[in-house]
C-alpha cells in the first residue's frame, strides 16, 4: 500500500515538475528527494519543530504533514527561490546580519514563515512576530536574534515582495 | 590612522550566507552512488536478554538487502568516549540494557522498505528485572548490568573528596542553609536529528560522514571496531544542526553503519526519527542533590558539603566526568575555605545520560544559589552583597587547585543589579511578582586531554597561495556556535586581512590537523590561540618580506590593518599585502604555519585533581523577573538580565547569541523539559510532549558583557556559551520565592509542583496557625 505510486504534477519555485510519488510520500520527501531540494529540513517528521516549512499558495505549511499529492496545482515555494535574481532577499540578508542562525538548521523553516508573515502583514509589532513564529523550533538563538532580524528588514523585505525581483513571479509572467 | 578591526563588532557568522540560502549540508542531504537506507532495530524491552533476531520475515520485504546482527564482526567491540569507562558496543547483545538500545540494524534500497523491513525484524527477548530507581542501583546484586561497577554494586563512579575542615566550619557556623533537590532528565533538543553515512572506498578505507562534535572520537572508536589503523579512516564533518554535547560521544549507530557498510560493500545512511533522538539522549542526568553551606554572622561562607546521586542510564558515557564536575563545580565563583562532597554516579536501565551544555555545573549550580538565597534571607542581607562579600578575587586559587585567572564576577554583579533595577524590585513587587539572582562560573576548555598523550590539544595549519586566500584548516568543529568564525577571525586580526580572505576548513580528518572538538567550551580558547600562533609565523614571513622589499627592520612593520604593513618609525613606508605575499613566495612556494595549544600543568596531587582544571574561567550573574499565577501555578519569566564574563567578546553578535541561547535552554530545564518515564520506558519522545520554550514563552534578555581580558586567552577571550546556562535556572527559582513566598527544590517547576507547593505552604500555616491557636 506504502509502494502504490502515481505521476504527480508539482509547480516549485515557478517551475513545473512530473513526479512519480508514492500516496504516502510528503511533500518533503519529494522536494528533497526527488526535487533535490534539501534547504527544507526534517527536524521531527511530526509537524512540531517547523524546519520543514514551506509556502504553499502564499501560506507557510508543514511540508512534512502535507502530501505530495495534495499539492498539486499549487503554487509551492521554498527557500531556494526566496532571493529571486538576488544573491539574498532583504529578509535573508538581516538573518545573517542579526545573527539569527547559529546551527541554521530552522532557518529556511523560519525564513518561509517570516516571509509569509510579512507578505500578509506590513509593520508587523514584536509580539505579532513571536506568535507568527511560535510553531518554528530553535534551540541555538533563544529567538531574540530571530526577531530582532525580522523586525529590522520587515519594510525592506515586503518592498522586495512586491517587486519583480521573486522567481515566482519573474517565471509566472513569462508563462 | 584608525585601525579597521573586526575585534568586538557585530559579524554576521562566516557560514551564516549558505544557512540562509539553505544551500548548506546538513547529514540528510548527503547522497552517495549505490547508497543503502538503514534503519535501527531497537529493544523493546526495558531490561532483556536478546535471545535471537531473526530476519526471515524482513528478508522478504522488497528492497531488503542485509541486515547488521548480534554475532557479526565487529558488534561485540567496546568502545566510548572515556578511555577508562568504554561499556558500549556497536550492537546491545547479548543484553539489552534500555528500551530504545540498538539490536540490530537493517540496510535497503529505500527509506520505505527500510522501516517496513525494520519493523519485520523478529526479536526474541528474555526479560530481566530493570534497575530503575537510583536507590537500587546503589545496592549489591548478584548481576551488575556492566563488568565494571563498584564493589558488586551498579554505581558507577564513586567520588569522595574533602578539603579544609568540613566538620569544624559547620560547628563553628552561624547560619547553615540547603536541602535536598531533585532534577529530572533534560534531552539536548538540538533541531537536526543524529545521523551518518558510512562509505566504504574503493581503496579499502572508510570514511564516515556524522553529525558529530568532536570528530576524533568517533575516529579512534572506529579504528578499534573496524581493527582498521586510523589512517584507513576517513571522518568527514558536514554542517551540524546543534550538539550541546549530545553529539560528543562515538555512537553505536556510527559504528553499526561502518559494520554494515563493510559487510555489503556500499554506503549506508542512518538517520534518526526524532523519537530515536530522544532515546538516544546522553542528556544531562536526572539527579537528587543534597547540599548545606555554612557561614558566619557577617555572612562569610565557612564550608559547603554537597551530595550527588546521578542516574547515568545505561552506559558510562562522560559520565566520569559529570560525577566530579558536580562537586567541583560548586567551589566558585566563591572563597571557600571548607568542602565536602561526595558524589555516586549509578547504572540503569534508561536511555544513557551524557554531557550537556553546562556539562556537570548546572544542577549543583541551582541547589547552590538557591541556598544562599536562603542564606541571604536568614542573614538579613542583600544577595547581591552575599555574593560580593563571597566572590573569589581573580589570580587566585580554589582549595581544590583551580587556578584563578583573569575574573570579573564582581563587575558582573554590579551590572545586572544595576540594569535590572534591583534594588528598587527586590521584596518589593506585590504578590505574584519577583524578582532573583543567579550566578555562576564554567571552565573554559578542560585543560586535562581524554587521552593522556603529549599531542596538543589543538593544531591549527595555515596555507597561503598566490591567490592571496588565507585557508585555515582545523578540526575544531562547528556545530553552530561559530567556531569557523572565531578562526577566521584570529587570524585576519593577526595579519591584519579583511575577514573575507578567510576560508575555514574544518570539516575532515584527512586534511586537517588534531583537534579535540567542540565540547567543555574549549574551541575558542584552544583551537584560537593556536591559530593566533600559526598566524604570527605568517606575519613573521610578511615582516621579514616587507624587510627585503624595502632595506629597512623586519620587526619594525605592523599590519595596518587594512591590507597593508607600515613601518612603524616612518609612517610613509607601507608595503601593500599583495606585494609582501609576493615577497614572501617567491623562491618559497606556498607559505604554510602551525600553530599549537596546550593547556598548562595545573592542579593539585589528589586523586580527581584533574577534574575541573582549566586554563581560565568564565563568570556570569543573572537576574530573572517573573510574574507567577497563584491560580494556574504558570510561571511566567518577563524579562532576563544576564551578565557574563566573556574575558573579551570577540563577536558581539555571537557572544549574545551563545548567551540567550544559553538563557533559553536553562529556562525549559526550569520551566517545562522533563524527560519522562513509566516502567523504564520513555514516554515523552517528542517535541509535542517534551516541551521546549517556543517565542511566546521566552522573555527579552539583556546581554551584559563583561570583558576581563583574559591573560592567556587568545586576544583576552573565553568561553561565552556553557556557563550561562546554569544560572538562570536559580535565578527564576529565586524570582519565584520573592513573588509567591515558596522555595521550589525540584525542576522543571511546572505549574503543577507550583501549585502543590503553594498548597504545603498554606497547609502548613494553617496547621501553624491552629498550633498557634492552641496555645493561647
Amino acid at each position: 500500500m506504502n509502494q502504490l505510486r502515481r505521476i504527480v504534477r508539482l509547480k516549485v519555485n515557478g517551475h513545473e515538475h512530473e513526479v512519480y510519488v508514492r500516496h504516502a510520500d510528503t511533500l518533503l520527501d519529494v522536494l528533497r528527494e526527488e526535487l533535490g531540494l534539501t534547504a527544507a529540513k526534517r527536524g521531527c517528521d511530526l509537524g512540531t519543530c517547523g524546519c520543514c516549512t514551506v509556502q504553499i499558495d502564499g501560506e507557510p505549511i508543514l511540508s512534512c504533514l502535507y502530501l505530495a499529492a495534495e499539492a498539486e496545482g499549487k503554487e509551492i515555494v521554498t527557500v531556494e527561490a526566496l532571493a529571486g535574481k538576488e544573491r539574498f532577499s532583504p529578509l535573508q540578508r538581516a538573518w545573517a546580519e542579526a545573527g539569527a542562525s547559529q546551527c541554521g538548521f530552522c532557518t529556511p523553516g523560519f525564513l518561509m514563515t517570516a516571509d509569509a508573515l510579512l507578505r500578509s502583514k506590513a509593520d508587523p509589532s514584536r509580539q505579532e512576530i513571536r506568535e507568527a513564529l511560535s510553531g518554528n523550533l530553535c534551540r541555538c538563538t533563544g529567538f531574540v536574534k530571530i526577531l530582532d532580524a525580522v523586525e529590522q528588514s520587515a519594510a525592506k523585505h515586503r518592498e522586495f515582495q512586491a517587486s519583480e525581483n521573486r522567481s515566482q513571479t519573474a517565471t509566472e509572467a513569462g508563462n | 590612522m584608525s585601525r579597521k578591526s573586526t575585534l568586538g563588532q557585530r559579524l554576521p557568522l562566516v557560514d551564516s550566507w549558505e544557512k540562509v540560502t539553505g544551500r548548506g549540508l546538513f547529514i540528510e542531504d548527503f547522497r552517495f552512488q549505490g547508497m543503502l537506507y538503514a534503519r535501527t532495530v531497537r529493544s523493546a524491552e526495558v531490561h532483556a536478554m536478546v535471545e535471537e533476531v531473526n530476519l526471515d520475515r524482513a528478508k522478504q520485504v522488497p528492497g531488503f538487502v542485509d541486515a547488521l546482527v548480534p554475532g557479526d564482526a565487529g558488534t561485540d567491540v567496546h568502545f566510548g568516549v572515556l578511555p577508562i569507562s568504554e561499556d558500549e558496543t556497536p550492537l546491545s547483545a547479548p543484553r539489552a540494557l534500555y528500551q530504545g538500545d540498538i539490536v540490530a540494524m537493517v540496510a535497503c534500497e529505500d527509506e520505505v522498505a527500510a522501516r517496513e523491513a525494520a519493523l519485520q525484524v523478529d526479536v526474541r527477548y528474555r526479560p530481566m528485572d530493570p534497575v530503575l530507581r537510583p536507590k537500587d542501583a546503589l545496592k549489591e546484586t548478584d548481576d551488575p548490568l556492566h563488568e565494571r561497577t563498584v564493589a558488586g554494586t551498579n554505581i558507577h563512579k564513586k567520588v569522595d573528596q574533602e578539603f579544609g575542615d568540613p566538620d569544624g566550619a559547620f560547628e563553628a557556623a552561624d547560619f547553615e542553609a540547603g536541602g535536598e533537590f531533585l532534577f529530572h532528565g533534560v534531552n539536548h533538543g538540538f533541531t537536526e536529528p543524529i545521523g551518518c553515512v558510512a562509505v566504504p572506498e574503493p581503496n579499502g578505507r572508510m570514511s564516515l560522514y556524522s553529525a558529530t562534535q568532536v570528530p576524533h572520537y568517533v575516529h579512534r572508536a572506529l579504528a578499534k571496531v573496524l581493527e582498521l589503523p586510523m589512517h584507513m579512516i576517513r571522518v568527514y564533518k558536514p554542517l551540524v544542526g546543534g550538539g550541546f554535547g549530545g553529539k560528543s560521544d562515538p555512537f553505536p549507530h556510527e559504528m553499526a553503519a561502518a559494520l554494515l557498510a563493510r559487510k555489503t560493500g556500499r554506503p549506508v545512511k542512518v538517520i534518526f526519527d526524532r523519537d530515536e533522538v530522544f532515546l538516544n539522549n546522553h542528556g544531562r542526568h536526572p539527579t537528587q542533590y543534597k547540599l548545606k553551606v555554612a557561614a558566619d554572622r557577617e555572612g562569610r561562607l565557612l564550608g559547603l558539603d554537597a551530595h550527588s546521586l546521578i542516574d547515568g542510564g545505561a552506559w558510562a558515557s562522560f559520565g566520569v566526568v559529570t560525577t566530579y564536575y558536580n562537586g567541583v563545580l560548586c567551589q566558585g565563583p566563591y572563597r571557600l575555605p571548607a568542602f565536602r562532597y561526595s558524589g555516586r554516579r549509578v547504572y540503569t536501565n534508561k536511555p544513557p545520560c551524557g554531557a550537556m551544555r553546562g556539562h556537570g555545573a548546572v544542577n549543583a549550580r541551582f541547589a547552590l544559589e538557591t541556598s544562599l538565597d536562603v542564606l541571604a534571607e536568614r542573614l538579613q542581607v542583600d544577595p547581591f552583597d552575599l555574593r560580593e562579600m563571597n566572590a573569589l578575587p581573580p589570580n587566585t586559587t580554589t582549595l581544590n587547585h583551580l587556578r584563578i585567572t583573569s575574573n570579573g564576577f564582581v563587575e558582573c554583579l554590579q551590572r545586572s543589579r544595576e540594569a535590572s533595577g534591583w534594588d528598587q524590585k527586590f521584596r518589593k513587587m506585590p504578590f505574584g511578582r519577583g524578582i532573583g539572582l543567579g550566578c555562576g562560573f564554567y571552565i573554559s576548555g578542560s585543560a586535562l586531554p581524554i587521552h593522556r598523550t603529549r599531542t596538543p590539544q589543538s593544531t591549527v595549519h595555515l596555507k597561503i597561495d598566490v591567490d592571496g586566500g588565507i585557508t585555515i584548516h582545523s578540526m575544531a568543529a562547528d556545530i553552530g556556535q561559530g567556531s569557523d568564525t572565531v578562526l577566521a577571525q584570529m587570524v585576519a586580526e593577526t595579519l591584519g586581512v579583511s575577514l573575507d580572505r578567510c576560508r575555514v576548513l574544518a570539516k575532515d580528518t584527512d586534511t586537517a590537523p588534531l583537534d579535540l572538538g567542540s565540547y567543555s567550551s574549549r574551541v575558542t580558547y584552544m583551537a584560537g590561540n593556536a591559530a593566533l600562533r600559526a598566524a604570527e609565523q605568517i606575519l613573521d614571513k610578511f615582516q621579514k618580506a616587507c624587510a627585503r622589499l624595502t632595506g629597512l627592520p623586519a620587526q619594525g612593520f605592523q599590519p595596518t590593518g587594512e591590507e597593508s604593513y607600515r613601518y612603524v618609525n616612518d609612517p610613509s613606508v607601507t608595503v601593500s599585502y599583495d606585494d609582501a605575499l609576493r615577497e614572501a613566495l617567491a623562491d618559497n612556494g606556498a607559505l604554510i604555519a602551525k600553530g599549537i595549544y596546550r593547556a598548562p600543568k595545573l592542579g593539585g596531587a589528589f586523586k580527581g585533581s584533574g577534574a575541573g582544571l582549566s586554563p581560565t574561567y568564565s563568570y556570569q550573574a543573572f537576574v530573572a523577573e517573573v510574574e507567577v499565577d497563584p491560580e494556574t501555578g504558570f510561571i511566567r519569566v518577563e524579562h532576563v538580565w544576564a551578565a557574563a564574563d566573556v574575558g573579551r567578546a570577540l563577536n558581539r553578535v555571537a557572544v549574545e547569541g551563545q548567551i540567550e541561547g544559553s538563557v533559553h535552554m536553562g529556562l525549559g530545564q526550569a520551566l517545562s523539559e522533563e524527560m519522562k518515564f513509566a516502567g523504564g520506558q520513555l514516554i515523552n519522545g517528542s517535541f509535542l510532549d517534551y516541551k521546549i520554550p517556543s517565542p511566546l514563552e521566552t522573555p527579552e534578555i539583556d546581554v551584559l558583557v563583561v570583558e576581563s581580558i583574559d591573560p592567556e586567552g587568545p586576544l583576552g577571550a573565553k568561553e561565552c556559551g556553557e556557563g550561562a546556562l546554569a544560572p538562570i535556572i536559580p535565578a527564576v527559582a529565586n524570582a519565584v520565592y520573592d513573588a509567591i513566598g515558596v522555595r521550589l527544590n525540584e525542576v522543571p517547576m511546572t505549574p503543577e509542583r507550583v501549585l502543590k507547593a503553594l498548597q504545603d505552604k498554606k497547609k502548613a500555616e494553617a496547621k501553624a496557625a491552629r498550633q498557634g491557636g492552641q496555645k493561647v
